[in-house]
């Protein structure tokens, strides 16, 4: 009995790591996507998307007026949708 | 019926939907006072985190700070909403699984130490606190409008309100009033908008005419876009472009950040993730704060340059090159009628300076103007004063529309100072009765003395906000700003490396938010005054005269990175974090077993 909750044990410890480093690699992605359009695009990389226009100005002006705005909402429905996933693949969900 | 008429018969029905839903939900018990019981839906608190969240900074001042700078203050667009990436992502759902009432509550747990919990409470409290300062600011320019007095006494009508109706709430009155709040409010941001927008570029959605053509009278498109003409007409007045950037990239990076960590460091935002019942909840109910919020986000840009071209062709009725309106119209003229109330409260006003009968607007710093000045015998820019904050409310009447869209923008001004107020009010007593008395000072508390102790520091902590509201250190969005500043060196760091580090111990997190609020704290002060009091400051707060090269609204990033690098330091010389900390650490990070939040 005590060595099998023992096992137990160890692997929840495992599945555990698994799900943390899955939702690290998702966070990474998202928070570069994140500030990729809205330091990138927004600001910083704003002249070299100058050429693109967008009524009456350019890409970059529009990027950090709206485009981040949409961007960071998909990017949270997008990590919500992916977890919820991810819990219930790795049995952790509530 | 006049307009003044109509203006209290809006606000005046809107308080009273309010006040009655305060009553009907009034709360009980303390779970039901700090987290609404739990028992919120993710749509619902999403509805209300976003009235909550937007304030009298994002409805009445960020379209005016963006309408007389233009691309430059993209930055409270970017950071208002990005900052909500990082909650849903690095806070949201483990404060949640963590499940207490309070902030500081976690970072006690976590740091396994009375003085970081007492450390955090202080963080706080300088937070909200000039947090309350921004709000206080535009109640007062809201009151001051709508019964045209002057806004001095339209700030302490305001608070007066304030109080009357967040000490007796509680979260629960006020999760559902922010309900109410955020309708009223969004009605009144959006509806003038589409009617603008509609006159100006014939497109219904202010954020798409925006990017489109302007139509003439006759609603055929001009084939001249509304930003290229708007960039046209401020140019000419000698003002900077509206499109282009003028300020250096390092601080419009830095201040973007800070808005960014702030918002996802704000315990009055924080605390809304503890009223849904569920840790997917959480996840969702960040993504549908963002929608609410979002919808207003997405028109602020077209309320502001809308508002400009308008100003401006107001003020040139026959073109930048043609007369300037004269002093006679603006006195007798319907269509500006606005001048004269807005005079009223201070905040707005002119003077013929050269005598000639007309007001002549224009940038009169611009060297290139001055040539031009002379010739035509102007003597300065006589619009003297234009206060940013008044341009969203000013906006309806700017544009002449119907009395009661500006009714209505009068009610969902209030609306966004009250709902955001409430909330801060509400983190402010709880981080009071509930960390600092019954945490510390005396556990044995009783419910009901709790409750007491939390209404007794609402009220404290609204004189101070009248106090400071008096003497403000900017525009509201500005004084919020620096609010965000403080949030983002003090608590968010201690927060995301509680979640996401084992090895940052109890003196390495203490010392990190030490580090970071008095650093950021006395930044603030050398540019902005101590205290804010005028003149007390050591360097003149642009981005040339400071001391670091950056300016005091955009201090918080760098506070956030000194608080994270004081944190791993002092945590990697001194003794490792004990298993049972190691062990909560590893249960916040995942969902499973979260049950109903409990009180320690």
């Amino acid at each position: 009995m005590a060595e099998q909750s023992v096992n137990t044990d160890t692997q929840a410890a495992e599945d555990n790591g698994a799900y943390w480093s899955a939702n690290i690699r998702t966070i990474t992605v998202c928070l570069v996507i994140w500030a990729l359009v809205s330091f990138g695009f927004g600001i910083l990389l704003r002249p070299l998307i100058a050429g693109i226009e967008v009524g009456g100005t350019d890409l970059g002006f529009w990027f950090a007026q709206q485009g981040s705005i949409l961007v960071f909402l998909a990017l949270i429905f997008f990590y919500a949708w992916r977890m919820n996933k991810l819990d219930k693949e790795h049995g952790v969900e509530e | 019926m006049d307009q003044f008429t109509l203006n209290l018969l809006f606000v005046g029905a809107s308080f009273a939907l309010y006040i009655g839903i305060a009553v009907w939900a009034r709360a009980g018990s303390t779970s039901e006072f700090y987290a609404a019981g739990r028992g919120v839906h993710p749509v619902t608190n999403g509805m209300a985190t976003a009235a909550d969240w937007m304030s009298a900074a994002s409805f009445i001042s960020m379209a005016g700070l963006i309408a007389f700078t233009g691309y430059d203050n993209s930055s409270f667009l970017m950071g208002w909403t990005g900052g909500y990436v990082l909650l849903a992502l690095l806070l949201a759902p483990y404060l949640r699984k963590f499940g207490k009432f309070t902030v500081s509550e976690f970072i006690g747990d976590r740091f396994y130490s009375p003085t970081a919990r007492l450390v955090a409470v202080i963080c706080l409290l300088v937070a909200s606190i000039t947090y309350v300062i921004g709000q206080m600011q535009g109640v007062g320019i809201a009151f001051g409008r709508f019964l045209e007095i002057d806004a001095f006494w339209g700030l302490l009508l305001g608070s007066c309100v304030v109080f009357a109706y967040a000490v007796f709430g509680g979260m629960k009155g006020v999760t559902y009033t922010q309900v109410a709040q955020y309708c009223v409010l969004i009605m009144a941001y959006t509806i003038p908008a589409v009617f603008i927008s509609l006159q100006l570029t014939g497109t219904p959605i202010p954020a798409l005419g925006l990017f489109s053509e302007t139509v003439n009278a006759d609603g055929a498109s001009s084939g001249v876009y509304l930003l290229t003409k708007l960039d046209q007409i401020v140019t000419d007045l000698g003002f900077a472009s509206y499109t282009e950037a003028h300020k250096d990239s390092l601080n419009m990076v830095l201040f973007t950040l800070s808005l960014m960590i702030g918002t996802a460091g704000l315990p009055h935002v924080i605390m809304r993730f503890f009223t849904v019942p569920r840790v997917s909840d959480a996840r969702w109910s960040a993504g549908w704060t963002l929608v609410f919020i979002a919808l207003l986000y997405l028109t602020a840009p077209a309320v502001g340059a809308m508002a400009r071209l308008n100003i401006s062709e107001m003020m040139w009725p026959n073109g930048v090159n043609g007369e300037a309106v004269s002093v006679e119209t603006i006195e007798t003229d319907e269509r500006y009628n606005w001048m004269a109330t807005w005079q009223k409260t201070g905040l707005l006003d002119w003077e013929d300076k050269n005598g000639d009968g007309k007001i002549q607007y224009y940038n009169d710093k611009n060297d290139a103007m001055a040539e031009k000045a002379a010739a035509n015998g102007w003597e300065g820019n006589e619009l003297t004063n234009f206060n940013r904050d008044i341009l969203v409310l000013a906006n309806p009447e700017i544009a002449n529309l119907p009395g009661w869209v500006i009714g209505l923008v009068a009610a969902g001004g209030l609306a966004a100072a009250l709902s955001t107020a409430a909330g801060l009010l509400l983190a402010i007593s709880s981080a009071v009765s509930h960390d600092l008395l019954k945490g510390q000072l005396t556990p044995n508390m009783s419910e009901k003395s709790e409750l007491l102790a939390a209404r007794i520091s609402m009220a404290a902590a609204i004189v101070v906000a009248v106090i400071l509201g008096l003497n403000p250190p900017g525009f509201a969005a500005q004084t919020v700003a620096l609010a965000f500043g403080l949030a983002a060196a003090s608590i968010f760091p201690a927060l995301m490396m509680g979640i996401f580090s084992k090895r940052v111990n109890n003196v390495g997190a203490v010392s990190g938010m030490l580090a970071g609020l008095i650093f950021t704290l006395v930044y603030i002060f050398l540019h902005k005054g101590w205290f804010f009091i005028p003149d007390t400051n050591s360097f003149a707060d642009t981005a040339e005269g400071s001391l670091l090269g950056i300016q005091s609204t955009a201090i918080g990033a760098v506070g956030a990175v000194i608080n994270f690098a004081v944190a791993f330091g002092v945590s990697s010389i001194t003794k490792e974090t004990p298993q049972e900390i190691k062990d909560l650490v590893e249960s916040v990070r995942t969902p499973a077993g979260a049950g109903a939040a409990v009180d320690h």
